[in-house]
Order: C-alpha cells, then structure tokens, then sequence
C-alpha cells in the first residue's frame, strides 16, 4: 500500500513537472473573452473564429511558435498578461504611449478609422456638438472610452462604458443609448446584421488624435519578452509580403485593413 | 421567442452543446471548490478550537475578511493574485512558471472562499457535539487522532449537514461570479451565445433553468443524505 | 501525541483582550504589512479619484439600503402566504423564492437587463410613455434585481418566523376578540419580525456583498469606480485591495450598527 501511494506520488510529480515543461513551450495568446466580431468570437459549437484569429494562426505559424489561444476577460487583459496568465494579447488592442508604458507591443497589424453610429432618423455628426446632451456607449477600457471621455465627456449627458462592444451595441438598438463609438469595422459588422440594418447608421468618423487612438492594433507583449517581439514582427513582415494576409482579409473584409 | 428555440438544439448551429460544456465546466468549478473549502474548513476548524493563540487569530481573520469582503472582489483578487503568487514561489524554488488553467484557478478561489463559510459551520457543529460522548472516547482509551475519526466527526455531522449543504447551494452559484474573469462557465458562454444571436431571452432563460436544476437535483440528494445521516436520532426539528 | 488537545470541553478564548503578548506581535507583523503596502506599492492615483470614491460608496449604500427595505416590505406578503395563504397562492409564493434562491443572481439580473429590457424597446407604447426615461437607464435593472433577491431570501426567513410564533400567543389574542386584522397587526406581524430580525443582519451583510454585480450592467457604484481606476492606471492589485478595504469597513460598520438596534429592542420572552 505505501509503495502504491508511494508511486503514484512519484508518478503525479513527474506528470506535473512534463506539464510544466510541455506549458513552456507552448504561447498562450489571450483574446477578449467578449465576442468582437468579425475578429475573435466563439462559434455556437465554442470554437473561436474571426479574422484574428486567422492572422494568430498565420503569424503563429511564421514564426514557428505553437500558439493556443486563451479567452481573457477585456478589462484584465493586461494584468493578465503582467502577471504571467497568458504571454501575447491579439485582441484588437490599438497600441497607445499609455499602454506603451506598461506593456511593449508589435509592429501594427491593422488600423481602421474610429467611428459614432446612432439610430436612424435623427441627424447628428461625430463632433462635440453633435453628440451634446446624448448618451454615449464605448466599450471598457478601449481607445474609444479614452478619447469620448477626452473629446465628449464635457458635452454629453453620459458615458456609458460596457464589457463587450456587443453590449453596446445591443443597449443601441434598444434605445438606451443615443450614440455608440467603436472601431469602423466593427461597427460595420453590426450595420450589416438584422439587427442593424433595422435601427442604425454612420453617422460618422472621428477626429483623429494619435495620441489617444494610437497607430493601430499591434501584438501586446510583455516588456522583457524583446526576442518574442522581434520573432513576430518578422512573422507579420512576412505574412504581409508573401500573400497570406491578403488571403486571410479577403474572406472578411472588401478593402485593406492594415491602413496606411 | 419560439423562432429562437432551435438555437438551443446540442449540435452546430444550435448553442445547446456549448451550453452543455459550460455547465459541466459550473459543475467540476462547484464540485472541486466546495470539496476544496470543506478540506480548508476541517482544518480551520480544528485551528480554531485546538490551535494555539497565534493560530486562532490568524483564522479569524481569514474568515473575517472572507466573510466580509463580496465574493466577487475576492474572485478578482485571489484569480490574479493566485497565480503570480505560485508563479514566483516557483521562481524562487527554481523551477520553471507553470501554466494555471482557468479551471484550476476557480477551483482555488471558490475553495478559499467556501474555506471560511466551512471553518465556521464545522467550528459550530463540533461544539454542538455534547461533550460526554468525547470524554467516553477518550475513557475507552482511544488516541486523539482515532477519536477524531470515530467519534468527533461522524457525531458532529446531523449538526453541519443543514449548514454544508447550504454551502452547496451557494458554491454552484458563486461559479457564475468567474464569468467576470473570463472563464468560461455556464453563465459567461451564456452571454456569449446570447450575445452572438441577439436571442437574449432564451438562452438566459436556458441558463436560469439549467441552474434551478442543479439546485433541484441538489436538494433531492441533500434530503437522501440527511435522512440517512439522522437516522435514529430524535431532536425536534432535527430533519430541517 | 499527548499534547493534542481533545476538547472534552471547549474552553471558550479567554477574555478578548487586545494586549496579549501574541497579540501584540501579530498587530506588529500585520503594522509592517501595511507599511509595506503603503510603502511600495502605488498609491499615487487616490487623490485624483478620492471624489469619485465617496461618491461610488454613495451609490453602493443607496442600492444597498432600498433594496433591503423595499425587498423586506415585498418579504412579509410572501412570507405569511406560504404560511396561511390560500394553497395556489401560497405554492406561487414558494415557487418564486426557490426559482430565485436557485440561480444565480449574475444570471437574473443580465436576464432582466438585457433580455426583458430590450423586450421593452420593440414596444413604441413604452418607448413613448413617461416610464421610458427610467427604463433607458441602468439602475432600475440593478435595483429590481437585488430587490427581488433579497425579498426572496427574506422571504423563505420570513415563512419561518410567521409559522414560529407560538400558537398560544395567536389563540390568546383571539379570545381577547381580536379580529383577524387586528391580530395580524397586533400580535403576529411584531412577534414574526421579531424572532426574524436577528438573520437581518446576516441577509443585509449578504446584499451589501451583492451589490456590486449592478456595475456589469454599468450602474456605477464603488465597484464601477475602482474598476474605471484599474483600467486607467493598468494597476491590478492596488485598487482591489483598496475596494477589500472599503466592503470590509462597510461590513464593520453594518454588523456593528445592528448590534447597536438589536441590543434597544427587548428581547425578553423571545
């Protein structure tokens, strides 16, 4: 019997010492665990899919490192990866001096313009005049919630921030909110749904402020990860000169994300 | 409403496997916290009454503060905190950082939290226990450790099961407070279902019938196992 | 082995003195933590937020409080009729408390918020009437759920306390000629409340621990503030630990001033 239990001890040990080992050198890459469709979002049978998802596997593949993809909740994506939980964010994450100062990021991979929709049959445009008096819905923790609170904060009625975009979106249509400010492309995505199409349009793009909406979306790393980072801006070079980004854009999207 | 019932069908595109997978996902989170916070509880009940003055203080500020403080913060707290703390305990014994899966995290933190609602439901069933029946154990001779085993924990256990099983209850519905980190239980793939196909309703609705169930079903077994636990014992309102 | 203690009777700790010597050494390790905390970790972003703060704890104990008396005032009906109320009336009752004693509360409110809540929307009556400008906000969400919660928990107590009260006291007070709504009002809803109010304090503790489910429907409370906080400053334990603090010195504050009613109420015959 003590053998037994002596054994299996052995056993448990080493089979946690080869996980650890196997953990190593494996790359968990976090995501949003809120859906952000048409970038990262489960499909009913609970797979991931998206165009990041697609531009994770290419980059991962590039750059010959295995990457699992590990959903995180947004608002503790970066403490998430400080504290050592996942080792890359490809969640659509615009690098920005402010994020800069605690994480490093990759080259960008993409960059789309920002943008307010609203609903339908009212007129308004994406300026401080326009949006003054109305409710506003960004997402948590997202260029947008800096740049309404910088730009509109002093003119709206309210600011309201949301876990997911979805959330958002969805307070929208139901009337909560008079005005949503994300992503274009995003935002595009809900335009063409049912949903969309029956209650909401553009109304318009922002003013640009790189210092708040940043250079587009970059890999965030951890700061002492420099060989990790330099592995993957190769990766993204590659995959944008041999053909494979174009590939993976087409089956999402009619035009070049990856900006200017 | 009924249009968007075949969202829930088990296989693509209805959501009902990933549903399914969530619960299961609530369940071993529930299961493997509350055994968990039963293991913490025992010993910090047994601190609590034998433990020396350092001890006992220790523990009532762990329980204090875990009784204290919403179940959510403490989730965010120890989610974070619990890793980067193994994590550098690792580092410091030289070993490399190993990977702390979603679910071993929340198995820790319900573990810790259902740990101090344990010490004291057990604290209180051992002092329910009259005290004749411990000084007849130790009359007979019997080693400290084997009157703990024969005779303490199975006499004080009709006075925990009322407060275990309550602890039950609470653990599978503190699982739903993990979707807030992330993890990925029944209620977070919940939103994400209803958020993928607009069909909020029904698929809250699912959820809230899934977790009634859970409850439902826990309570049949609850009421098997006191029945048989106070088998033989006559207190008025002893089966409650 | 023999220094084991098996308790062949509980001594209870002795008088809780602060001044032990153990003690004394525990408050100084625990005064070096703190130090340390304070020491280095960052705490150079609370004076930007100090207003928002007070402002969050506002708003928590707001929630907290009309929630728990609008939740006991609904808790008294479903009590008393599980207890002596017609038998489709009473199994309504019963039913409501386990179906919210049996989810989660995470589950319901989201339920109410964005399942009933957009219901709302698609009806242009509603969206015209004068309730609309309440029900486009987020609180009235938060607030009905909590209620509801604490109402059914509440609830199932005060089922106990109305089947409680002693048979002889209801008999006596209807040979005094009492009639059925004099009795209630006279004798049985005070002994009911009475012998429910010590759990009170448990149940109020308990909704104080709820309350900040409401900012994941973006009511803002003290919760939503030191959210708002990690995300601005990317600190991850600083204004947890913070937010620890405040729910455990409301906690204090709750138990404590309970204490205090609880001890100017007689409790004589109960």
């Amino acid at each position: 019997m003590k053998n037994l239990l002596k054994s299996a001890a052995v056993a448990l040990l080493m089979g946690v010492a080869a996980a650890g080992a196997a953990a190593a050198q494996e790359l968990k890459v976090g995501v949003a665990a809120e859906p952000y469709p048409p970038f990262s979002s489960p499909d009913a049978s609970g797979k991931w899919v998206g165009w990041e998802v697609d531009f994770m596997n290419a980059v991962c593949a590039e750059a010959k490192v295995k990457c699992v993809l590990t959903p995180v909740a947004w608002d503790g994506i970066i403490p998430a990866l400080t504290s050592k939980k996942i080792d890359a964010i490809m969640g659509s994450m615009s690098i920005t001096p402010e994020r800069s100062k605690t994480i490093a990021f990759s080259d960008k991979y993409y960059n789309t313009p920002t943008a307010v929709i609203g609903p339908k049959g009212v007129k308004f445009d994406a300026t401080p005049e326009g949006l003054k008096g109305k409710v506003l819905g960004v997402q948590v923790s997202t260029i947008h919630a800096d740049y309404a609170k910088k730009y509109f904060g002093p003119v709206v009625s309210e600011i309201k921030e949301y876990q997911t975009q979805d959330e958002a979106n969805q307070d929208l249509a139901s009337g909560r909110l008079d005005a949503v400010q994300a992503d274009l492309i995003t935002l595009q995505a809900f335009l063409d749904s049912d949903q969309g199409k029956a209650c909401c349009e553009v109304k318009g793009n922002v003013k640009d402020d790189p210092e708040i909406l940043g250079a587009g979306v970059g890999i965030g790393l951890r700061k002492e990860d420099t060989a990790l980072k330099d592995k993957f801006n190769a990766a993204i070079k590659a995959i944008r000169t041999n053909g494979t980004y174009d590939k993976i854009s087409k089956s999402y999207f009619t035009f070049d994300i990856y900006g200017k | 409403m009924d249009a968007t019932l075949h969202l829930l069908s088990l296989t693509s595109p209805g959501w009902g496997g990933v549903l399914l997978g969530g619960l299961v996902a609530s369940l071993q989170v529930a299961f493997g916290g509350y055994l968990l916070g039963l293991l913490i509880g025992t010993g910090g009940a047994a601190g609590k009454l034998w433990g020396g003055p350092i001890l006992r203080d220790l523990l009532e500020v762990y329980t204090t503060v875990v009784r204290g403080v919403p179940e959510l913060v403490l989730i965010l707290i120890l989610y974070y905190a619990g890793t980067d703390a193994v994590n550098q305990l690792m580092a410091l014994a030289g070993l490399p950082s190993v990977d702390i899966s979603g679910l071993a995290a929340g198995i820790f933190v319900i573990g810790v939290v259902q740990g101090a609602y344990s010490t004291e439901v057990l604290r209180g069933a051992i002092l329910s226990i009259p005290p004749g029946q411990i000084e007849a154990a130790r009359a007979y001779g019997m080693s400290p450790l084997l009157a703990l085993r024969r005779v303490t924990l199975p006499a004080m256990l009709p006075f925990a099961l009322p407060g275990l099983s309550n602890l039950w209850l609470i653990a599978t519905k503190d699982t739903a407070l993990l979707a807030v980190v992330g993890f990925a239980e029944l209620t977070l793939v919940t939103r994400q279902a209803a958020g993928t196909t607009k069909a909020y309703m029904t698929f809250f609705l699912a959820a809230g019938v899934l977790y009634l169930g859970i409850t439902l079903v826990s309570n049949l077994v609850i009421r098997a196992i006191e029945k048989r636990a106070l088998r033989g014992m006559t207190r008025p309102g002893g089966a409650a | 082995m023999s220094e084991v203690q098996i308790p062949s009777a509980y001594v209870a700790p002795k008088g809780r003195s602060l001044f032990e010597p153990h003690r004394i050494f525990l408050m100084l390790v625990f005064a070096g933590l703190i130090f340390c905390v304070a020491w280095f970790m960052r705490w150079d972003w609370l004076p930007r937020y100090q207003d928002r703060l007070i402002y969050g704890i506002g708003q928590t104990l707001l929630m907290l409080f009309s929630t728990a008396i609008v939740g006991f005032l609904l808790a008294v009906p479903l009590g008393l009729v599980q207890v002596t109320g017609p038998k489709p009336l009473a199994l309504l009752a019963r039913g409501f408390c386990t179906l919210i004693r049996g989810t989660p509360l995470l589950l319901q409110l989201w339920l109410l918020y964005y399942g009933v809540g957009s219901l709302f929307a698609q009806f242009p009556e509603i969206r015209s009437s004068f309730l609309w400008p309440y029900l486009r906000q987020a609180w009235p969400y938060g607030f009905t759920a909590l209620m509801i919660s604490f109402a059914a928990y509440e609830g199932e107590v005060m089922r106990g306390a109305f089947a409680g009260v002693p048979r002889g006291e209801l008999e006596a007070a209807r040979a005094f000629g009492m009639g059925r709504f004099t009795l209630f009002r006279r004798i049985w809803l005070p002994r009911a409340i009475h012998r429910a109010l010590p759990t009170l304090t448990g149940e109020t503790v308990l909704q104080l621990k709820s309350t900040p489910l409401v900012a994941t429907v973006t009511v803002v409370d003290v919760y939503a503030i030191i959210s708002r906080v990690r995300q601005e400053t990317y600190l991850t334990y600083e204004p947890l630990l913070l937010l620890a603090l405040i729910y455990l010195c409301l906690t204090g504050i709750l138990v404590y001033a309970f204490r205090l009613l609880e001890n100017r109420i007689p409790t004589k015959g109960v």
